[in-house]
């Protein structure tokens, strides 16, 4: 068995430094707990996966990886997180019994069987790109495959672009079956149903703060939960408006103990 | 270091992805598990173009990445669609066909 072609110095001090750290973020993805860090994860995955293109002699494919995966489509994994939002389905909690270890045990299974079978390959000499990519140069060399050898796959995946943003349109698209109510007939419902008739109340205004995740105080003193979102009380991120009501009463005691100097 | 290393790191992300898409709940991160997978196995094809001294790896890294995108935009566009409907982006919910 010949050895491969050994690569220099600087890449390997490279391949060393980023790959563990794409590894890491890998592990960021399997094990984060909100779908936003699991994204940024993926995004520093496939930014290290555009630099190990471009050491590896693919200097288009690997700007391409950059501009089109951690810049449009995690982009759109962003969107998609910001609309769904957070919800149940990120908790780590198994639903299926043995779940965990089963995919463990199987993930294992492929680790030891992929890297066993790498290991058993004869690689032969490699040659390496640096006669192709200076006799045409890199993108050149890859337009004369794209548009030459492989013209028919391109017109099928650009029929396949075409027909998938189609798909897109179509999925995401959604028609109102009855027109949206107007403030009056809001009113009326109000009216009919009897329930807050004056609309649900604002969130506390405080002389120091006003913002919709602090409640409303009522006149007894006590918090109206009704004055924030439920959204807001599900991810528990209401705020206490004790410290607001208890700061104008500090401010008077010392201006009262002020003035007494 | 030989070349090599590069296809035991594309294996080593591929693995991560496929325990991401069998262990996790949320769709998103199920569909983020498959994108790890197909670039793990874009980092092998770009390697393997590096060792036969050929620009078809590339090419067939670029067509992969095509097709993703096409998957992705389809893929997200059906769990946009699946929680407007069922409130939920957990793929435990999505049992309508279920008897």
């Amino acid at each position: 068995m010949t050895t491969p072609l050994e690569i220099g110095a600087g890449e390997t001090a490279l391949f060393w430094i980023l790959g563990p750290i794409s590894v890491i973020a890998a592990l960021g993805l399997l094990f984060a707990r909100k779908s936003v860090h699991a994204a940024l994860s993926m995004v520093i995955v496939m930014l290290i996966a555009g630099v190990f293109y471009i050491a590896n002699d693919a200097p288009f494919v690997g700007i391409i990886q950059i501009i089109v995966y951690s810049g449009a489509v995690m982009m759109l994994f962003l969107f998609v997180v910001m609309l769904v939002g957070i919800d149940a389905s990120d908790s780590l909690i198994e639903t299926i019994k043995g779940q965990r270890v089963a995919t463990a045990l199987v993930s294992l299974g492929m680790l030891v069987l992929l890297t066993s079978v790498i290991g058993r390959v004869g690689w032969g000499e490699a040659v390496g790109l640096a006669a192709v990519n200076t006799e045409t140069g890199n993108v050149t060399g890859l337009a004369y495959l794209v548009f030459g050898r492989y013209l028919w796959l391109f017109e099928v995946s650009a029929l396949l672009l075409i027909v998938a943003s189609v798909a897109a349109m179509v999925l995401a698209h959604r028609t109102r079956i009855t027109p949206a109510p107007n403030q009056k007939q809001w009113s009326d419902k109000r009216f009919q149903e009897g329930r807050f008739p004056a609309g649900l109340p604002a969130p506390g205004v405080y002389a120091r703060h006003n913002a919709v995740d602090t409640p409303a105080l009522l006149p007894d003193g006590s918090i109206s939960e009704i004055s924030v979102s439920r959204v807001l009380a599900a991810r528990s991120q209401v705020v206490d408006p004790e410290r607001y009501a208890e700061a104008p009463r500090d401010i008077d005691r010392e201006i009262e103990e002020g003035s007494e100097r | 270091m030989s070349l090599v290393n590069y296809i035991y790191l594309s294996a080593i992300l591929f693995t991560i992805g496929g325990a991401t898409v069998l262990l996790r709940r949320n769709a998103i991160i199920v569909f983020m598990g498959v994108e790890l997978m197909l670039n793990a196995a874009n980092l092998a094809f770009v390697t393997f173009a590096r060792m036969h001294g050929s620009l078809e790896g590339q090419v067939i890294a670029l067509f992969v990445m095509v097709v993703a995108a096409a998957e992705v935009v389809v893929g997200l566009a059906i769990i946009i669609m699946i929680f407007r409907s069922r409130r939920s982006a957990s793929i435990d919910n999505v049992n309508l066909l279920k008897a």
